[in-house]
């Protein structure tokens, strides 16, 4: 508990991932803070899923 | 498991040490593989006269015509519903077709020859702007046009192009690169140095007025480039296909009913799923989208082989076109490598200080990545006999790269 309210009072340094609002929101109260351009997998069906992470060697 | 990553490398190097060359022209009957008399060739996947879609009937229609095989638009759509007449995909005979992609065995074909591994890709020419059989249109002024091109425009570029022995594809390509094009919907820059090389030629074998009425067409025709640029790059993938365990997709295609793709390591199937109406578009005066043609034509090739939508980050006149930014450009460019296997070696973005084009799409990120293809394309009126209604931005469906990944693991599992 005392680490995380350590990190709290030092400057926030943020790497946001995902709904780009969060990354709006931070900058508008002057936090430093980076927007990483990722989406999740276009596949949702397992059959696809399981060929792509076959291909993708996991 | 196979080495995928290896056997990409193998496919993306066949392609970019392709070296196209336009080495003349001749008609369809004489060159193309497989075409018979009775066979008209068209853009995209395997489709027949029941499924086709508006521009392709209207294409198929003005091509029965200007054969000589009917009179006029009713005994047109009588014979192609026939059953007498033999439809097969360009792609099926190392041919690409720009729209309806139609081509019939009088139409005279450019010739373009890969000297790196001696394969052989065909085009027509490119017809003009508007009303055009490439756009599904076929009054008596859209035949006669191509009439004109078959008796005195092909003697004379061929004569030209024999006198200069081969024009250089690939050069020209990286060049109008570097003057703004991005050889799909864009061709001015590649359509210019055309003509620089053509025209102290065609002065010599031609007589001048039909020196003249050549060059002065060729000039009136932005697109003009695009039937080379599209052989270039179909001459630079084919020996591509079939490397076995690469993931690299060798074709993109429309044919305004059904997208398709193929893939390196999958032979010659297609994967195919409905075609969609380009959501970002520019339409010409008096045309909306009700009017619009699902997405169709062969030329999604340029996009396949890293040029197009891949390089629109190389042309701020065609994002603007459709009401876009340079920056806007560069970010769908810069989008692109996240799914391609490479970059391109020669073909280069200048604004991204000379970094090569994204090339050789990997259907495994599209779907990792989420990131689709981008394609900027011409867009047909949906009606058969009316022609070009605008340009648009598109996505490749998502639904193919699934189908194609599912077969993948089928295949080599």
């Amino acid at each position: 508990m005392n680490k995380i309210n350590e990190l709290f009072k030092s400057e926030l340094q943020v790497i946001n991932i995902g709904l780009e609002s969060f990354k709006e929101s931070l900058k508008n109260e002057n936090i430093r803070v980076i927007q990483v351009d990722w989406r999740p997998p276009a596949v949702t069906d397992d059959r696809a899923l399981d060929a792509l992470n076959k291909l993708l060697g996991r | 498991m196979i080495d995928i990553d290896n056997a990409n490398k193998e496919a993306l190097n066949k392609l970019l040490s392709a070296r196209p060359m336009l080495v003349g022209l001749d008609k369809a009957i004489n060159i193309v593989p497989g075409m018979k008399k009775n066979m008209i060739l068209h853009a995209g996947p395997p489709i027949d006269w029941e499924r086709m879609c508006g521009p392709i009937r209207g294409a198929v229609i003005g091509a029965l015509i200007y054969e000589g095989l009917a009179d006029n638009e009713e005994e047109a759509k009588k014979l192609a519903a026939s059953g007498e007449i033999e439809y097969s995909p360009c792609h099926h005979h190392n041919m690409v077709g720009p729209m309806a992609g139609i081509v019939s065995p009088s139409m005279p074909v450019y010739i373009v020859k890969n000297e790196e591994h001696g394969n052989t890709a065909y085009a027509t020419m490119n017809e003009g702007l508007g009303q055009v059989l490439r756009m599904g249109a076929y009054s008596p002024k859209v035949i006669e046009h191509l009439k004109w091109m078959e008796e005195i425009m092909y003697p004379a570029m061929d004569k030209a192009i024999k006198k200069i022995g081969k024009v250089d594809l690939k050069n020209l390509i990286a060049q109008a690169l570097h003057m703004g094009d991005e050889l799909h919907n864009r061709n001015k820059g590649g359509t210019s140095l055309l003509i620089r090389i053509l025209a102290p030629a065609m002065v010599i074998t031609s007589v001048p007025d039909i020196a003249e009425a050549v060059l002065k067409f060729l000039d009136s025709n932005d697109h003009t480039f695009l039937n080379l640029s599209m052989p270039a790059a179909k001459a630079s993938l084919d020996p591509a296909r079939n490397v076995e365990g690469s993931t690299m997709v060798v074709v993109m295609a429309r044919n305004g009913t059904d997208f398709g793709i193929q893939v390196s390591g999958l032979g010659d199937e297609w994967f195919t799923t409905p075609a969609t109406v380009p959501p970002e578009a520019l339409y010409f005066p008096g045309f909306t989208k009700e009017d619009a043609n699902p997405d169709i034509g062969d030329s999604a090739i340029m996009e396949t082989s890293g040029l197009g939508g891949f390089a629109i980050g190389a042309s701020p006149a065609i994002v603007q076109f459709v009401g876009g930014t340079p920056q806007d450009g560069l970010n769908r460019t810069l989008s692109m490598y996240e799914i391609t296997v490479g970059e391109n070696n020669v073909y280069q973005v200048p604004y991204l200080n000379f970094r090569g084009t994204p090339t050789g799409i990997d259907i495994r990120k599209v779907l990792e990545k989420n990131v689709l293809p981008f394609i900027d394309t011409g867009i047909a009126h949906k009606e058969p006999g009316i022609g070009q209604v605008g340009a648009g931005l598109v996505d490749a469906p998502v639904e193919v790269f699934k189908k194609a990944v599912v077969k993948f693991a089928e295949k080599y599992s």
